[in-house]
């Protein structure tokens, strides 16, 4: 299947684009719960490019420069997925791995996300109080955040507030369907939310170019 | 049994004999043809003496050719027909004078009267279309250069035979007048012009509609009696005057190629074919005259070994004048050079208009007859014993893998197979020395930039010369089983260090290799046949990901049951036992992750997710 294709709107006078590329990683939609709601409900907003990561790739052979091409026309990127092991799914963790490349997203030259918004839009399986020094999880869901947060500064690129719903499998129906629309409306009304004014600008990463001579081509810090 | 018709009894040994006879020749690697002929021996009157009526079984069987040739006509277009003409008349003629000059000659020279002579000599320089057609048919040699001069020749001689035919009356003793038969001929002439003409507008104007409205009745069997009616009736009115029924039902074919029933036509045609193609070998074996030969086998044998030599020269020097590669020649030279089933009638015309007397009618009957046996037999000597030198000798003709190859991976076999492979290491800019032994393969990747060295992988010299001392990996990519298996075991015997990466073509041939050690085998459709699957999963309406882990959860217990099996390929009792168990228990294990699916238990880490 496809992922849908919707025109997205020319590209902002700064040489960089304003449209919406999402990306949803679950690796298998049938038992997802919320996620695949998330989906649907994304594919049918204006302006938002939805790329089904694991339908696209389901061989890992993840075409980097499709990738670029359209990270180039976005403003926003959305990560959407379900949180496994306090991280990304592996898949959506190799398209980092192979799409964001020294020189490109990071690094000497490596300017094309700057500029751009990341936002984190992901559900846990576990309940909020979970998430809490005396139960199971033992750290806050925040503790888990900075590998997110830390890729976008690297790259120049906003971390906006993510949006997060735990408890996935257990929550009530109204309060699922309360979040898909959320989802909705945040993907619709962007750029114009309201706490965007308030969020510090994004901190600058430079990377020595002593750091990276051998590691060119590398994925980061693989060195 | 006194109730049970004649043809039953009759159709019940020829199809028991064929059933018999035919696979085991197949298994013993002599072709069907002999398979025929033996058959036909075996129930003649010189065998069990089963069947007695041969002539009119041969006459019936004839039939077969006609059918062969209209389904050679639909193979080729008008357009391409007129493109043949040079070869057909040129080099037919030169076949079929030349033979029939030198061997004329020949037989003046050792004092036998110049009319036998040339009668013998004219029917003896024909060919047998059945078998050539069948044997080039069987090794996809139609398309090839040497395939379309053979078969120009074999057309030409279709034509040839008429005149021939008409030249016996006049050899005979004449008891009409000159003026009488010039006048026979002149109206003959006519009705010839007349019917051909016939047959090319009624096929232009008429058939196509006419096949158009029989397909529109929607009645298949219709339509396969329409196929057949077409071809018996051409057939027929080509008899009424007297041309060859196999060049109507030719001119036939030729004028429905461009129809859109083409495919159909032949599919219907193809088993009436292939039926009757069989009777008449059978027939042929049947009629040959053993008493003839046991009277006088040394002459049998003269006259047989003398005609094939002589017409093996000529045409021999033909294939060198058309410029045919050297190692199609034993084949083309051997396909034409033995008698073929018009010499059969020419004969028996010439009994008839008493040119020949009974016992020289037989005699040559039998030597024709006797190298329709032989050629089959001498053609499994030539694939056998000759062609191999010849892949030897091209090495050094056609290129030189006289010097040494130091690549570090050598492919054998060239086919799609090694191709994908060799592409996918040049993209990585890793050299290959690639081994192939068919001539056509070789010319086709040169033209395509490939470095592509003419040569049997089965060679020690050979595989030395291309590296494989000092190469690293050996892609064994060949078609034929036992030629993978040779070349394994010389690799194991002499270039210890060379890594075999295998294709198999099938569970045996996988298990052979996994006998020999070759730990990396692939069979051949395994994966291809896997991502089909998936596709049709997400078709069905899952997604590419969970089609893809469910092909690979397959594919995975797919090769343990593999190496399972492997110990007990031997005993198919045992293996068809592990098998079953093994299918069942994956069924098992796949029915009971769907069913946590549709429990929604969600398995592994707080599954995560949502």
């Amino acid at each position: 299947m496809e992922p849908q294709t919707l025109t997205l709107s020319p590209a902002a006078p700064n040489g960089a684009g304003n449209g919406i590329y999402l990306l949803a990683a679950h690796p298998d939609w049938r038992e997802s719960r919320v996620n695949r709601r998330l989906r649907d409900a994304v594919r049918t907003v204006v302006g938002v490019q939805v790329c089904d990561l694991y339908e696209r790739y389901p061989d890992y052979d993840v075409d980097v420069a499709a990738e670029q091409a359209r990270l180039a026309e976005a403003r926003l990127v959305v990560l959407m997925h379900p949180i496994q092991w306090y991280s990304m799914p592996a898949l959506q963790k190799l398209w980092l791995d192979e799409v964001m490349t020294y020189g490109w997203a990071y690094g000497v030259d490596g300017t094309a996300l700057r500029g751009k918004d990341l936002w984190l839009v992901a559900t846990t399986g576990g309940p909020e109080s979970s998430y809490h020094p005396k139960s199971y999880n033992r750290y806050f869901f925040d503790a888990f955040l900075p590998p997110y947060e830390q890729t976008a500064a690297l790259c120049g690129m906003r971390f906006l507030p993510p949006l997060i719903l735990h408890g996935a499998h257990n929550a009530p129906e109204a309060e699922v369907a309360a979040h898909v629309d959320v989802v909705r409306q945040r993907l619709s009304s962007y750029p114009q939310w309201p706490e965007l004014d308030a969020l510090d600008p994004c901190p600058e990463c430079e990377v020595p170019t002593s750091d990276r001579v051998r590691a060119a081509k590398l994925p980061m810090d693989t060195v | 049994m006194e109730h049970t018709p004649a043809w039953l009894i009759n159709s019940f040994i020829y199809l028991s004999a064929a059933v018999i006879v035919v696979p085991l020749s197949r298994a013993l690697g002599l072709g069907s043809i002999i398979g025929y002929l033996a058959a036909g021996i075996a129930i003649g009157p010189w065998g069990l003496g089963l069947v007695t009526n041969v002539e009119d079984i041969l006459h019936f069987a004839e039939f077969g050719v006609v059918l062969m040739l209209f389904l050679v006509g639909l193979e080729l277009e008008p357009k391409r027909l007129w493109s043949l003409r040079r070869p057909i008349f040129g080099w037919g003629s030169a076949q079929v004078l030349g033979c029939a000059a030198l061997l004329t000659a020949l037989a003046m020279l050792l004092g036998i009267g110049w009319k036998i002579a040339l009668v013998a000599g004219l029917g003896l320089a024909l060919s047998s279309t059945a078998i050539a057609l069948q044997v080039m048919g069987e090794r996809n040699l139609m398309t090839t250069s040497s395939g379309q001069a053979a078969f120009s020749i074999l057309l030409f001689q279709d034509v040839a035979a008429i005149p021939i035919l008409a030249l016996l009356p006049l050899l005979g003793v004449a008891t009409q007048s000159g003026d009488a038969v010039a006048g026979n001929q002149a109206l003959q002439a006519v009705k010839i012009v007349v019917v051909i003409a016939g047959i090319i507008l009624g096929g232009r104007l008429l058939l196509r509609p006419l096949f158009r409205w029989i397909a529109r009745s929607k009645t298949p069997e219709i339509f396969t009696a329409a196929s057949l009616l077409l071809v018996v009736g051409i057939a027929g009115l080509m008899q009424l005057v007297g041309l060859s029924m196999a060049l109507g039902a030719f001119l036939a074919g030729v004028l429905l190629a461009e129809s859109e029933y083409r495919r159909e036509l032949e599919t219907d045609i193809e088993p009436f074919k292939g039926l009757l193609l069989g009777l008449f070998f059978i027939a042929v074996g049947m009629s040959i005259d053993f008493g003839v030969l046991l009277a006088s086998p040394g002459l049998m044998a003269a006259l047989v070994v003398g005609f094939l030599a002589i017409k093996g020269l000529v045409i021999y020097a033909l294939a060198r004048a058309m410029k045919l590669s050297f190692q199609d020649r034993p084949v083309f030279t051997l396909l034409l050079a033995q008698g073929g089933e018009f010499a059969f009638v020419v004969f028996q015309a010439a009994a008839g208009a008493q040119v020949l007397d009974a016992r020289t009618a037989s005699l040559l009957i039998g030597a024709v007859a006797v190298s329709m046996l032989v050629s089959p037999l001498l053609l499994v000597a030539i694939d056998k014993l000759l062609l191999p030198r010849y892949a030897l000798l091209g090495a050094s003709t056609l290129e030189e893998i006289s010097e040494p190859q130091a690549a570090p991976i050598v492919i054998a076999g060239f086919g799609r197979y090694g191709q994908i492979v060799a592409r996918l290491m040049l993209a990585e800019g890793i050299a290959c020395t690639v081994l192939d032994h068919d001539a056509e393969m070789i010319e086709a990747a040169r033209n395509l930039g490939y470095r592509v060295f003419y040569g049997d992988a089965a060679r020690l010299d050979l595989l030395r010369i291309a590296g494989a001392g000092s190469a690293k990996v050996l892609v064994l990519a060949v078609d034929e089983v036992e030629q993978s298996l040779e070349i394994v075991d010389l690799v194991h015997a002499h270039f210890p260090q060379l890594q075999i990466v295998a294709r198999a073509r099938d569970v045996t041939h996988w298990n052979r290799l996994r006998e020999r050690g070759v730990t990396r085998v692939e069979r051949e459709l395994f994966e291809s046949s896997l991502r089909s699957g998936r596709s049709v999963l997400e078709l069905l309406g899952q997604s590419a990901h969970a089609a893809r882990q469910t092909a690979m959860r397959f594919r995975t217990h797919n090769l343990a049951l593999f190496e399972k099996m492997h110990p007990f390929y031997k005993d198919r009792a045992k293996l068809i036992a592990v098998v079953k168990q093994g299918r069942l228990q994956f069924e098992e294990q796949m029915a009971q992750e769907r069913l946590e699916r549709a429990q929604r238990q969600p398995r592994g880490w707080d599954t995560h997710g949502d």
